[in-house]
């Protein structure tokens, strides 16, 4: 019994002591429970007074970038928008039936179509024109940036932060930077989003030059190719199909910016379209623009991927010229024939306004008979989670709890029974299972009286520390003290906590519901073919999409953020549960069976821990959408440091916004390493290493 | 090719005290230490001790021309290492590797790359194809590099893929074919240079037993063609008996012994050569002259066989001939006599694992 407790245990008892100490002296000691305003480090005066000296020394420069950025841009934009639609259109269909064969061509022709008829067209174009400059160029740098990470371990060391930081620093931290440094314009939105989007390139870049065998290596040195040749004729393209998966993401994150860049305003695209008719309250019309995006994004992403799965695809039968090169002949074609129908057709040329077709009015009028007709249920769902979820773990039972909200004020008795029922529970769990989770329940029991916002800005620098450290060792630790230590010193403490709050109840109930439905599907066939569209559809679904049906029903509130944070945020809990319990080893599975075990046992004692790991990266992967959905959740008037952010932006005050902005990145990071590192610990454990 | 007299022959390659150590400081021990000639055994012990790798440790042969030379070994014996510095893939720690009398560790980055274009071809385990390329472009490619122009590949690439009988597969990509197939894009490819040397780094490894053993048949007819030098890595004893001229076995990095497979298995130097060589069927690998013995008496009258036939095929006369045959070399003369005992004893010191009692017939 005894041997199951080790120097860990010990260890926690300690942190558990000192925090309650903290607790209670926290009465006495004010700087136990707010960081003292004397001690603040005023890092945001700095930043913004190292961008005034970049701005007047070096303005000259980003300004000759921008002025030269801006032509390329103008002059796709100008192309797109004057070629005919029809043409468009035509061609848009084409590369679809290249990539993947008729059935995304049709959904190409049926969206573009939409897109036409809505009378969007232009605003998709503008977005467009955007893209098709930003995406060569973050393939461009992204690739170089890999290349030289392959051929420099000390580069790659010198790059991967950069990369983190750049994947985590919420983009509205950054545009007011970009804003300052290069003026106002489609430029900021370019520049933003080839920040933002060539990481995963560099990503792809390193991991398939460096997953190309030894052999073909080999091989190649054999048949006397020189250095270059080695690269280019043999490492290059032995690893074609990641380099356009990495592709794929570029493309995809470098869309999702192009849309969030739009919220400086100015552009006239389909981003900025979805974002004024959200702030005019027009859900219809915003709905539909929405829609717009989605089925752009939905459309390159499987274009892009398609050709990335054809690459190295080959069809064994000798064809002829014209066969080989159907799809060229195929565009010149259609291209001059839809352009000679244009001259004639006007309608094919510009599809007037009086011929769009908006169902935005009868949307709207629906959904006002919605919230009409079932404003109690609406209510009683919202009042239900913030009485007993969101509000005790913002500021703890002992504050939450009273006449109005739970129908009873909290007692010395109330607090003494709650003390013991978790005591109780916890060391149920340690009899049971084991100690750690003992000890998780004190912990969460006590985080759960106070509330997080009210605990001791130490104890939760220790609490945080310690599981670092034990998760991944001592230099996690001191990296999580450093970056807890950062936003206390950096006066951003309070806000760092509600976005904690607000973000881990939201990754909580997303796992919760991703977990189990990724358990379901991976045992039922129609469950999983059922939810891979739609999760498809959510992950390249742009952000502020998501927000729209939310903020149609709730309005503006931290409950409205907490439902979009979830329903973008449980799409990987979902996939890596199923996968992670799809691909277990066979053999295991049948020895269990062989010891008779029943399917819940089979489930819950030998599949659940042995998928572990898997569904611990779907976690990770659960946090880091939720991050990203929590920033743009800024938008609907959340409190924590994406507000900060958010306010930083729109004041001009980019130090403020920026520091808050590292903020979340820390936060970001440091939950990245703990997952990553008590799955790979786990893994390892369990032999799958 | 088998059994000609290659001593005689001229050297095409040979290695001469290589070491190839892995680990921090690979050199250090090696810089000037008499052990290196003088007891190698314990300079690598020293070396092991101080936490690196010794791939290769020593290792001294010679290749001669149009001979085929195995090297054999468990796995982790330096096989791979020992063909990866004679083609510089890996650069050795020490030694010298000679091809052609020239030392190969003394040329530079771009004659290498010469070398490598005209002089050697390489077949390795996993094939190594390029992924991107068909059959015909990948048989192509060392043509490509050299920047020939494209007719004059593919008639080149066109002559080696009969040579391995691939026609009709030239534009199927690498992951349509069968391993067989793969292998034999490989051992295509590697010839398209017409090199002097072929190293084959255990090639048939990863294919199944028929499809192996048709694979040794082509290879075999394909050197009965081309006569290359060839170095071929196996672990596999009856591949090494079924094409070797001559084979070296190979143990924690070193050279264990060197001959015939025949001498290795009529001597093996130590237990570890004795293990890879004790379940040969001794009657498809001893021949008569390996038997033979004195004569006691006059041997005229007697029944007279070459002295290669293979016992297995001489066990009719045996029985018929108490008195025991007359076995004969090349050119006529009197190797000695072989009996029905003889050959018993032979064959039962082999299954016995006694091959001291065998000693005395070779
Ligand atoms: N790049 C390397 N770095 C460190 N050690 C290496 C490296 N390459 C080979 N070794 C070690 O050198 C030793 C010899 O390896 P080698 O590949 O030559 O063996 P092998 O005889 O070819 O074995 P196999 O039959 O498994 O192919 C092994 O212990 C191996 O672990
Ligand atoms: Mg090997």
């Amino acid at each position: 019994m005894l041997a199951k407790f080790d120097r860990g245990f010990a260890q926690w008892i300690a942190v558990i002591i000192v925090t309650l100490i903290f607790v209670v002296a926290q009465k006495e000691w004010g700087w136990l429970s707010k960081y003292p305003e004397g001690w603040i480090i005023p890092l945001d005066d700095a930043l913004n007074a190292i961008l005034d000296w970049l701005v007047g020394n070096l303005g000259w420069f980003f300004l000759g970038i921008s002025w030269l950025l801006d032509w390329p841009i103008k002059g796709v934009r100008w192309a797109l928008n004057s070629l005919p639609w029809a043409v468009s259109v035509f061609l848009v269909t084409l590369i679809a039936q290249a990539a993947s064969g008729w059935r995304l061509a049709v959904f190409a022709l049926l969206s573009t179509l939409y897109m036409v008829v809505i009378g969007y067209w232009e605003e998709s174009m503008n977005s467009l024109s955007l893209l098709a400059i930003s995406v060569p160029l973050a393939i461009l740098v992204g690739f170089s940036f890999g290349v030289l990470g392959f051929f420099s371990r000390r580069a790659e060391r010198a790059i991967m932060p950069m990369l983190d930081i750049l994947q985590t620093v919420p983009a509205f931290a950054y545009l007011l930077l970009i804003l300052t440094l290069f003026g106002f314009g489609t430029v900021v939105g370019l520049i933003a989003s080839v920040l933002y989007s060539f990481p995963p390139m560099v990503r792809n870049t390193i991991v398939g030059l460096r997953g190309v065998s030894d052999e073909i290596i080999e091989s190649g040195i054999m048949s006397g190719a020189t250095p270059a040749q080695l690269f280019w004729q043999v490492r290059v393209p032995s690893s074609l199909r990641q380099l356009l998966l990495g592709v794929n993401q570029a493309t995809m994150a470098s869309l999702s910016m192009v849309i969030i860049a739009s919220i400086i305003g100015g552009t006239a695209d389909i981003g900025w379209e979805v974002l004024s008719t959200i702030r005019k309250a027009q859900f219809g019309e915003s709905l539909l623009a929405g829609l717009v995006i989605a089925l752009m994004a939905m459309i390159i992403d499987r274009v892009t991927s398609g050709f990335a799965a054809r690459s190295g695809e080959y069809d064994p039968t000798e064809k002829s010229f014209a066969r080989r090169h159907r799809y060229w002949i195929a565009a010149i074609i259609g291209t001059v024939l839809f352009f000679a129908l244009a001259e004639f057709v006007n309608v094919l040329e510009e599809w007037p306004r009086e011929m769009e077709f908006s169902p935005a009015g009868a949307l709207n009028d629906g959904l006002t008979y919605l919230i009409v007709n079932f404003r109690t249920e609406i209510e009683t769902i919202k009042t239900l989670s913030l009485f007993f979820v969101m509000l005790p773990t913002k500021i703890g039972l002992q504050m939450a709890v009273s006449p109005f909200t739970w129908g009873f004020a909290m007692t010395p008795a109330h607090a003494a029974a709650y003390a013991f029922g978790m005591i109780a529970i916890a060391a149920f769990c340690t009899a049971k299972w084991n100690w750690r989770i003992g000890i998780f329940i004190l912990l969460f029991a006590i985080f759960f009286y106070i509330g997080l916002t009210n605990m001791p800005w130490p104890a939760v620098v220790l609490v945080y520390s310690v599981a670092g450290w034990r998760i991944g060792g001592y230099r996690l630790g001191i990296g999580t003290a450093l970056g807890f230590g950062f936003m206390a010193a950096t006066g951003i403490w309070h806000e760092a906590m509600l976005s904690i709050y607000l973000c881990g109840i939201a990754v909580i109930i997303s796992f919760a519901i991703g977990a189990s439905i990724g358990i379901w599907a991976a045992h039922n066939d129609t469950v999983s073919a059922i939810m891979r569209p739609i999760n498809d559809t959510l992950q390249t679904m742009p952000l502020f999409v998501i927000l729209i049906p939310f903020v149609m029903i709730y309005k503006i509130g931290e409950f409205t953020a907490l439902l979009a944070i979830i329903a973008y945020a449980f799409v990987p809990a979902v996939r890596y549960s199923e996968h992670g319990l799809r691909n277990l080893p066979e053999n295991v599975i049948e020895a269990a069976r062989m010891m008779g075990s029943t399917k819940w046992q089979m489930l819950w004692q030998v599949k659940v821990p042995l998928a572990l790991p898997v569904m611990m990266l779907g976690l990770n992967q659960t946090i880091m959408y939720g991050i990203a959905m929590l920033v743009i959740a800024a938008l609907v008037g959340t409190k924590g440091l994406e507000q900060v952010v958010y306010v930083g932006l729109s004041d001009g005050n980019f130090g403020h916004g920026f520091v808050a902005g590292i903020g979340m990145a820390i936060i970001a990071i440091i939950a990245d390493r703990m997952t990553q590192a008590w799955s790979g610990k786990r893994q390892v454990e369990l032999g799958l290493a | 090719m088998k059994r000609n007299s290659s001593d005689t022959k001229k050297v095409k390659l040979s290695c001469r005290n290589v070491w190839k150590v892995y680990g921090a400081h690979p050199d250090q021990f090696l810089k000037d230490s008499k052990d290196r000639f003088q007891d190698p055994a314990k300079l690598a012990e020293a070396i092991r001790e101080s936490g690196q790798i010794v791939a290769n440790a020593n290792v001294s042969f010679d290749v001669h021309v149009g001979e085929t030379f195995v090297i054999m070994g468990l796995s982790g014996s330096g096989k791979s290492t020992i063909v990866r510095c004679l083609s510089r893939l890996v650069e050795p720690t020490a030694g010298e590797i000679l091809l052609d009398g020239d030392d190969l560790l003394k040329k530079s980055e771009k004659e290498l790359i010469e070398i490598r274009r005209h002089k050697m071809g390489m077949v390795f385990q996993n094939f190594g194809l390029l992924p991107h390329l068909n059959v015909i472009d990948n048989i192509a490619f060392p043509l490509k590099l050299q920047g020939r122009d494209e007719s004059e590949r593919y008639s080149q690439a066109e002559r080696v893929i009969k040579l391995v009988g691939l026609q009709g597969r030239e534009s199927n990509f690498p992951k349509e074919l069968s391993g067989g197939q793969q292998q034999r894009v490989g051992i295509a490819r590697s010839l398209a240079v017409e090199p002097d040397v072929w190293f084959l780094d255990e090639p048939f490894s990863a294919l199944d037993p028929l499809i192996r053993k048709q694979m040794q048949n082509e290879f075999l007819r394909i050197q009965s063609v081309l006569h290359k030098s060839i170095v071929f890595i196996t672990h596999d004893f009856h591949e090494a008996l079924r094409i070797a001229d001559r084979m070296a076995i190979m143990r924690d990095g070193e050279v264990v012994q060197i001959g015939r497979p025949v001498d290795l298995i009529l001597n093996p130097a130590d237990g570890y050569v004795r293990d890879f060589t004790s379940d040969v069927p001794w009657e498809g690998v001893l021949r008569a002259a390996d038997i033979a013995e004195q004569p006691q008496g006059p041997v005229d009258g007697l029944e007279r066989i070459p002295g290669d036939t293979l016992i297995e095929n001489m066990l009719r006369q045996l029985a018929d001939h108490e008195e025991g045959v007359v076995v004969e070399g090349e050119d006529g003369s009197v190797l000695g006599i072989a009996t029905a005992r003889g050959v018993v004893a032979a064959l039962a010191s082999g299954s016995s694992d006694a091959p001291e009692a065998a000693k005395r017939y070779s």
